[in-house]
């Protein structure tokens, strides 16, 4: 409503004495990269819990806290005792903390998505400039990006602690990078899996259940396959059952070709051979993840 | 709208000046922003389809459709599953149709989705809001959405809001909000990027008469002070009578009507009359009714079961000499006469005239939601 004329407002109402008018909007408008960009940073801020209320920035930050800690310990004692190198490598810290890093994906995939998905807000997204793939490709870069972040913070504290410590400096930067280069795949993997299958499921609780459930269970029974076929002497089988979970499929990609010392029982990690599986493996995964993605928010709609 | 609208543009000089906009009689301002935005645009039809269809596995959820539609405030109307969901959807350039061809603002849907998509608002007719989530940062979000920079969308949403009639409450998280408040929600932030055109689907479900009453009367202003063509689509044909410029009735998928509400609610054809009865005349219906058959005029039956239907005469009016046959004959019987008065067609008659053919259709495209 306009500036009253007085003859339509009666004194009584002084209210909107100062009310303006509509004033239509001639600057710029910047399309739909502007708009992707918006999302990500509005995705990734949100996966730390910034802009939402108090509440959900707990979590987020507590397990950035904890994934960071045993990093600062073990530099605090590597410094003390002046020892030699690292109690931990760079590639293996992820490897570690991989508990952590499942918990994390598991409560920020769904706030990614089914938020979105639950509450109907979807459409509106799509009834703006951007198209589907931009909401993907949106979502799926802030949450791989925010892992990134949670993996990649503690192997920075261990390499400047390990400069502060004046351990060898071509040593140190190459193990860092090769740290560097896992955790990056890590993050894609992770993410790409944690929402696909928060994509599904609008219900947060579920969603949460159901990463947790594909991480852990993955992890737990490979590895106890591992374990037997250890103890059985079947040493070879180890490698390609290594493939059947996310944290084993980066453990073995790493050993084969990031210098990594396997966690595999036996330490006996995949030949460069079976390596290029792994990689295959990888790549193929985070594909996959894009693409049901893409197909999954088809349908999606208004 | 658009034809005398331009005429009086050219007679005046447009003030920009928000203080001039005081002096101007407030009817003649709200025609004049209109045209002022308008303009812009020029003559171009805002919505135009062509033998637009769209089929379902199962179901036609248009059928042929042939549209078209200037500025202004447009009313679709259809009951539920008439196909008004699947056109916007269509119009936005979100799913394509099976045949024909359909343009928004000059572009086609089918190639230029992104670019109508950035002029244009959606207000969807389902809930689509957080509630963890503060209106501001909310529309401020889907400003941002619509490609404006921080800076303006931070102003434009604080704009939007207050136009909305959201004030203090616009800090607060959305799931403590009534009905009537997400409403204005969501119409803000298919305001907030100032489109030229805006799609409200159903727009009014939900509230109560009173939020009814407030969110046609910010539906029409939408128009007339901001300068923003709707389309409002609703299964209520009383709401849009007062509403709308323009009304399109869909059925079945098929165009039933499309044509100004003044062409829909004609104020000449009929005309009520009401009579006091006296001693002379204990029925003064009857009387008059006699009296004016004489003399020509054709009586209505008046067939409505409304209370007091009987004391009520309804006939057609031929033109203004009618009024004065009805006043002398009155007068010269010595009644009273209660009232005279207009009685406008309802749109709902389109509706009523056509329902029997159209039970099969309505059948067919039921399973098809909206």
């Amino acid at each position: 409503m306009a500036v009253e004329h007085p003859v339509t407002a009666p004194s009584g109402d002084q209210t909107r004495i100062h009310n303006i008018g509509y004033r239509s909007y001639d600057g710029p408008r910047l399309g739909r990269s502007y708009a992707t960009r918006s999302l990500y940073s509005q995705s990734l801020r949100g996966a730390y819990g910034l802009g939402r209320s108090v509440k959900s920035k707990v979590l987020p930050m507590l397990l950035f806290v904890v994934m960071c800690v045993p990093a600062a310990i073990m530099v605090a004692v590597a410094v003390a005792t002046k020892a030699n190198d690292l109690p931990v490598d760079y590639t293996r810290y992820a490897i570690i903390m991989q508990a952590v890093i499942s918990l994390y994906v598991a409560s920020q995939a769904p706030q990614s998505v089914s938020r979105d998905l639950r509450f109907k807000t979807v459409p509106l997204y799509f009834s703006r400039p951007i198209e589907t793939a931009d909401y993907v490709r949106a979502k799926y870069a802030a949450l791989a990006s925010a892992m990134f972040i949670l993996t990649a913070a503690p192997l920075i504290v261990l390499y400047v602690g390990a400069l502060l410590a004046k351990l060898d400096f071509a040593d140190q930067t190459k193990g860092f990078g090769q740290g560097l280069v896992s955790v990056a795949l890590l993050s894609l993997l992770f993410a790409g899996i944690g929402l696909v299958i928060a994509s599904v499921t609008p219900r947060r609780g579920f969603g949460i259940a159901a990463v947790i459930a594909v991480m852990t269970i993955s992890y737990g029974a490979v590895s106890t396959l591992q374990a037997i076929a250890d103890a059985q002497g079947s040493g070879s089988a180890i490698p390609w059952i290594g493939l059947f979970s996310p944290v084993t499929l980066i453990d073995g990609l790493q050993s084969a070709f990031l210098g990594a010392s396997s966690a595999f029982p036996g330490a006996v990690g995949p030949s460069n051979g079976e390596g290029v599986v792994y990689v295959l493996a990888v790549l193929g995964l985070i594909a996959a993840s894009y693409g049901l993605l893409l197909r999954r928010y088809k349908k999606v709609g208004l | 709208m658009w034809k005398t609208g331009a005429a009086l543009f050219d007679l005046r000089v447009t003030p920009r000046c928000p203080y001039a906009w005081s002096l101007m009689p407030r009817q003649l301002y709200g025609v004049t922003t209109g045209v002022a935005h308008v303009t812009t645009f020029d003559d171009v039809t805002v919505i135009a389809t062509e033998s637009l269809s769209k089929r379902f596995p199962r179901v036609t959820a248009l059928d042929r459709l042939s549209l078209d539609v200037g500025p202004g405030v447009t009313g679709l109307v259809g009951a539920n599953g008439a196909g008004k969901s699947t056109m916007i959807k269509i119009l936005l350039g979100l799913s394509p149709a099976s045949e024909g061809r359909a343009e928004v603002l000059g572009l086609d849907v089918a190639t230029k989705g992104a670019a109508i998509r950035e002029r244009v608002g959606y207000m969807p007719e389902h809930d689509c809001l957080p509630p963890d989530v503060s209106a501001t940062e909310f529309v401020v979000h889907m400003a941002r959405m619509s490609g404006l920079p921080p800076t303006a969308a931070r102003e434009r949403t604080a704009d939007t809001l207050r136009h909305v009639g959201l004030y203090e409450e616009r800090y607060r998280p959305i799931g403590g909000y009534s009905t009537g408040m997400k409403q204005r929600v969501k119409l803000a932030q298919a305001l907030v990027h100032d489109p030229q055109l805006v799609f409200l689907d159903e727009p009014t479900n939900g509230l109560d008469p009173v939020g009814r009453d407030d969110m046609l009367g910010l539906i029409r202003r939408i128009y007339t002070d901001f300068g923003i063509s709707v389309l409002v689509t609703s299964h209520l044909l009383g709401e849009l009578e007062r509403t709308c410029d323009h009304v399109v009735v869909i059925d079945g998928g098929k165009l039933l009507r499309s044509s100004s509400t003044t062409d829909f609610t004609q104020t000449t054809t009929t005309l009520a009359v009401e009579v006091t009865d006296t001693d002379e005349h204990p029925d003064g219906t009857r009387a008059v009714r006699e009296a004016l058959h004489a003399r020509g005029v054709e009586v209505l039956d008046s067939t409505s079961g409304l209370p007091g239907a009987g004391h009520i005469l309804l006939l057609t009016a031929q033109g203004e000499e009618t009024y004065d046959v009805v006043r002398d004959v009155v007068a010269d019987l010595g009644l009273g006469l209660v009232r005279m008065e207009q009685r406008r067609h309802h749109i709902s008659e389109v509706f009523t005239s056509e329902d029997a053919s159209d039970d099969q259709k309505r059948k067919e495209a039921v399973g098809h939601g909206g």
